[in-house]
């Protein structure tokens, strides 16, 4: 795994753990300001995150796998690897 | 339903293989207090449950689960590579690798079968919700229990940080439970099944 490769993956876990991690909070306190903007802070960041890992790495969601010459969906590592 | 997400929740690279360490690990994947009955444990209590921010709360928690049933899958895997016969000769690995090569299978590090008799979905919010608690704080002291017995720093940061979740799991489950007696009568909060009975919001 490249370095460059490597640092998107980071990226993109750090600022999803934080949304895991808002989310739950937010399950239990619907209406606190505080952790509403945290979480569409980081919404926006996971967005940028996701888009920069896939476009340069091969797909991280289902949905989002894009047409190309061939399936990349099955021929990137799998995350179980140690690869990422 | 559910989309698989390609990365895991944190990353796990273990460089050096430990068939020793997969079969007590492997614990968390298929135990009594593992990360298959947590997750079956929430996602099966949230359809009974009549409160709309602990249902997304069960949703949350039993999804988020099953990402660390697929970390400790992961550090399973990964410590059962490239293993020779002389490997599984010495390592305590052997009766397992009878069974199931060194393939997947959700097992107590005892060798006990996972069974669903692992967690409870009862019915009850108090019920349900003192259970997970329980639940949570069992899982913390076996990732404890691992943690007295692993020195390798690339296994201990991924158990390290499922620890970490399962006190921050409780702390939700523990607000979620002050939710529910703030809808049931203050003198006596068993006085119905909150799922079953009239709710007296």
């Amino acid at each position: 795994m490249t370095e460059g490769k490597c640092e998107a993956m980071k990226k993109l876990q750090e600022v999803s753990f934080a949304l895991d991690e808002v989310r739950l909070f937010l399950d239990t306190h619907p209406f606190d300001k505080e952790a509403l903007a945290y979480y569409e802070n980081f919404r926006s960041e996971r967005e940028k995150a996701l888009s920069e890992y896939e476009t340069a790495y091969g797909p991280i969601e289902q949905y989002r796998v894009k047409e190309n010459t061939m399936w990349y969906w099955v021929h990137c590592p799998w995350p179980w690897e140690g690869a990422m | 339903m559910w989309t698989y997400e390609r990365r895991l929740q944190f990353p796990v690279k273990i460089s050096t293989p430990n068939p020793k360490m997969a079969q007590l690990i492997i614990s968390q994947f298929g135990g009594p207090d593992g990360e298959l009955a947590a997750s079956m444990r929430y996602l099966s209590q949230r359809y009974s449950m009549p409160y709309k921010e602990i249902t997304g709360l069960l949703t949350d928690i039993g999804t988020e689960e099953l990402a660390h049933m697929e970390i400790i899958s992961a550090i399973v895997y990964q410590l059962t590579k490239n293993l020779t016969a002389e490997d599984l000769k010495t390592s305590g690995f052997d009766a397992y690798y009878i069974d199931h090569t060194t393939g997947l299978w959700p097992q107590a590090a005892g060798g006990i079968p996972f069974n669903s008799c692992f967690f409870q979905s009862k019915g009850d919010a108090l019920t349900d919700l003192t259970e997970d608690l329980a639940a949570e704080q069992k899982a913390r002291t076996t990732y404890d229990n691992i943690l007295r017995l692993v020195t390798d720093p690339e296994i201990v940061e991924p158990i390290r940080f499922l620890r970490e979740r399962e006190v921050i799991h409780f702390q939700r489950f523990g607000e979620a439970l002050v939710r529910v007696q703030e809808h049931m009568d203050a003198k006596n909060f068993y006085a119905m099944n909150p799922e079953l009975d009239k709710i007296m919001s």
